[in-house]
């Protein structure tokens, strides 16, 4: 387990307050003027020397993406906009960060901002987290009436404002370039890329956009240094990481742990293991909806980071553990999601806007035992046609946890499901095609 | 995609009310000139919470020529985003979260302590006009599922009894305290926490 003292987000629970004094005892704006004298090199080096990547589920390094925005300001401005849209399922950790810790997320975004050459910074956080926002915004006041942010921010000679702009109930608008077309006034569907938003972002400009725990951890990183936080973890998959473990958990929770931690001593000592114990495991979403779940099997040796899950044809996405235990239909709570995706697709690509629906239907007849033994293939078929065919990530974000289940649980679909295709005798599922058959041979 | 409609009976005219109007400016100033289009989002938020939580089209053509954009754009982003009610909703206006998380912790139970005691059908006005009840999608509480949010604010670690009782208040125009109602602090494991023990018992 990690010790104590290298958690960075010591008031994860909230047990010692949020505002800027106990902040301070936390160690927040300490010496944020001395970090920044360091210069711009030394930050993005420190970062790129740390390896970490990003929090939000792509797990692009941080570092690198600093580095891509232009070196001189040009005529346009530079942009930062940090990604509070948080709506995985699965997934509510940049809640805490935002309620509990606003003010290692207003630093990180000091310290960013200064690194890549920007003077505004947009922080985007879903419409439903009002009352986090509220207390981000309290945090932006106290930060701004302490002169730690605005003109001459801490001191360091950087002017940088702060600014919230609230989403409103669409998950796409978590994919980068969907959520700048949100900020821009505009329905949040996404972008073709490129052109990259380092270079053409936010109105036009320059922009660099990461997660909240992303920029969150950087001050401190840069405080106990590079080489402490890779340390920790191994190899490409340092640092820590906040872990939501939740469905069938005894004690779900939020926990701050090393990266590569094993997947069982996250559920058997943080979480008080699955309810109805080990043995009743089913499988586990490891990395929030869209990432593909994995078996019990293979639950008893997997490590959570980005490559070993990778190597397990999942991902660690944004982290947020889905424990299913066998007394739930796995097929219903797949069908779930896939419903999920169906409501959240943003109707831009025809594959995704169309085919998440399809595989919603065809998932709920599944759950029910009312769907043909070819239907089994098909909707696999139609996974492969959404993934890769769209211009964002949701097209495989949607398809991926479907062909999970197909992968580890196509035995149960077709136990379920054996329905010959051609009629027989006339009972009554109006969808079935060939029921012109049926009608011919009474006729 | 999710497919929404404006509500059949449409007040003929709408304005900011004095208050509005400053909220309103000062979020304009938020971004840089000429961009006043981004502040649409946030002015429909105003438009929807001065005119009881729901936007008529009338706000949408105001907000339309108070920022200078074509009026369809507006509709646009009104018809898009889920959280803007394009019809009238409750006065306390409670959304579920079905999605799987909350699914498999049993959040069927608050969709069926909706349905005895608000209504039968989603977006439908309970008897004494003030409350109404929609299934949503993730609202991004997994661990502390199953949960429902009413109006701003989160309720969690719910059963169906203590739905029951929450409900019991709203009906009766009370606000019920929100966040955990099995008393745990915020997102900690339940009893069985191992970390930042020392802070804890500072």
């Amino acid at each position: 387990m990690l010790k104590d003292q290298d958690r960075i987000f010591k008031n994860l629970y909230n047990d010692m307050g949020v505002d800027v004094k106990s902040a301070q005892t936390r160690g927040d704006w300490v010496n944020t003027s001395e970090l920044i004298a360091k210069g711009r090199d030394w930050i993005i080096n420190e970062v790129k020397d740390s390896q970490l990547r990003g929090r939000g589920g792509a797990g692009f390094p941080t570092g690198l993406k600093w580095s891509f925005a232009p070196k001189e300001v040009g005529s346009r401005p530079h942009y930062l906009v940090i990604n509070a849209d948080e709506s995985e399922p699965g997934t509510c950790k940049d809640r805490d960060i935002l309620r509990f810790e606003p003010h290692k997320l207003i630093e990180g975004c000091l310290i960013a901002s200064y690194a890549v050459q920007a003077h505004s910074c947009y922080i985007y956080i879903r419409g439903e987290y009002f009352i986090e926002g509220q207390k981000l915004q309290s945090a932006i006041d106290e930060a701004y009436a302490k002169n730690l942010i605005g003109k001459n921010a801490s001191g360091t000679g950087w002017d940088l404002d702060i600014y919230i702009h609230y989403g409103a109930g669409a998950y796409i608008c978590g994919e980068e370039t969907a959520l700048l077309e949100s900020i821009e006034g505009k329905k949040g569907q996404p972008r073709l890329k490129p052109p990259f938003p380092a270079l053409i972002g936010l109105y036009g400009c320059p922009t660099i956009i990461n997660n909240v725990e992303t920029i969150a951890v950087v001050p401190t990183i840069l405080r106990r240094g590079g080489k402490w936080f890779s340390s920790l973890g191994r190899e490409k998959n340092t640092g820590t990481k906040i872990f939501c473990i939740s469905g069938n958990v005894n004690n779900p929770c939020n926990v701050e742990e090393e990266m590569s931690i094993p997947l069982k001593e996250l559920i058997e000592v943080h979480a008080g293991g699955v309810v109805g114990g080990w043995e009743n495991l089913q499988a586990v979403i490891p990395g929030g909806s869209s990432m593909p779940l994995i078996p019990k099997e293979k639950c008893e040796t997997l490590t959570m980071d980005f490559d070993s899950l990778m190597a397990e044809k999942s991902g660690l996405g944004t982290a947020g553990i889905v424990v299913i235990n066998k007394n739930q239909d796995i097929i219903k709570c797949m069908a779930r999601i896939a419903r999920f995706y169906k409501h959240e697709s943003c109707g831009q690509c025809t594959p995704c806007r169309e085919g998440s629906g399809w595989m919603w239907r065809m998932l709920e007849r599944m759950a029910k035992g009312e769907a043909t033994k070819d239907e089994v293939d098909m909707l696999g078929e139609v996974t492969n046609q959404i993934a890769g065919h769209t211009i964002c990530a949701f097209g495989e974000g949607s398809s991926w946890p479907v062909q999970g289940l197909l992968r580890h649980f196509k035995k149960e679909i077709e136990e379920r499901n054996n329905l010959d295709p051609i009629v027989q005798k006339k009972n009554n599922i109006p969808y079935l095609v060939d029921q012109h058959l049926l009608d011919k041979k009474n006729a | 995609m999710s497919l929404r409609r404006p509500a059949k009976n449409q007040p003929e005219t709408f304005e900011f009310s004095s208050s509005s109007m400053e909220e309103a400016n000062k979020i304009v100033l938020k971004y840089p000139e000429g961009k006043q289009q981004s502040a649409v989002m946030a002015l429909l938020y105003i438009a929807q919470k001065q005119n009881d939580n729901w936007i008529p089209l009338a706000a949408m053509k105001y907000i339309a020529k108070f920022l200078h954009m074509p009026y369809i754009k507006v509709y646009e982003v009104a018809t898009f985003y889920t959280m803007y009610n394009l019809s009238p909703v409750g006065k306390y206006f409670v959304q579920v979260c079905t999605t799987t998380p909350c699914m498999i912790r049993g959040a069927n139970k608050l969709v069926e302590a909706c349905k005895e005691k608000i209504s039968d059908k989603e977006n439908e006005l309970s008897n004494d006009k003030s409350c109404s009840w929609m299934e949503v999608e993730c609202l991004g509480a997994c661990v502390n599922a199953p949960m429902m949010q009413i109006n701003d604010n989160y309720y969690e670690d719910l059963d169906k009894e203590k739905t029951l009782e929450i409900f019991d208040k709203i009906l009766k125009g009370e606000d019920p305290k929100p966040g955990s109602y099995r008393g745990r602090l915020n997102t900690e494991p339940e009893n069985n926490r191992k970390t930042l023990m020392d802070i804890k018992n500072a």
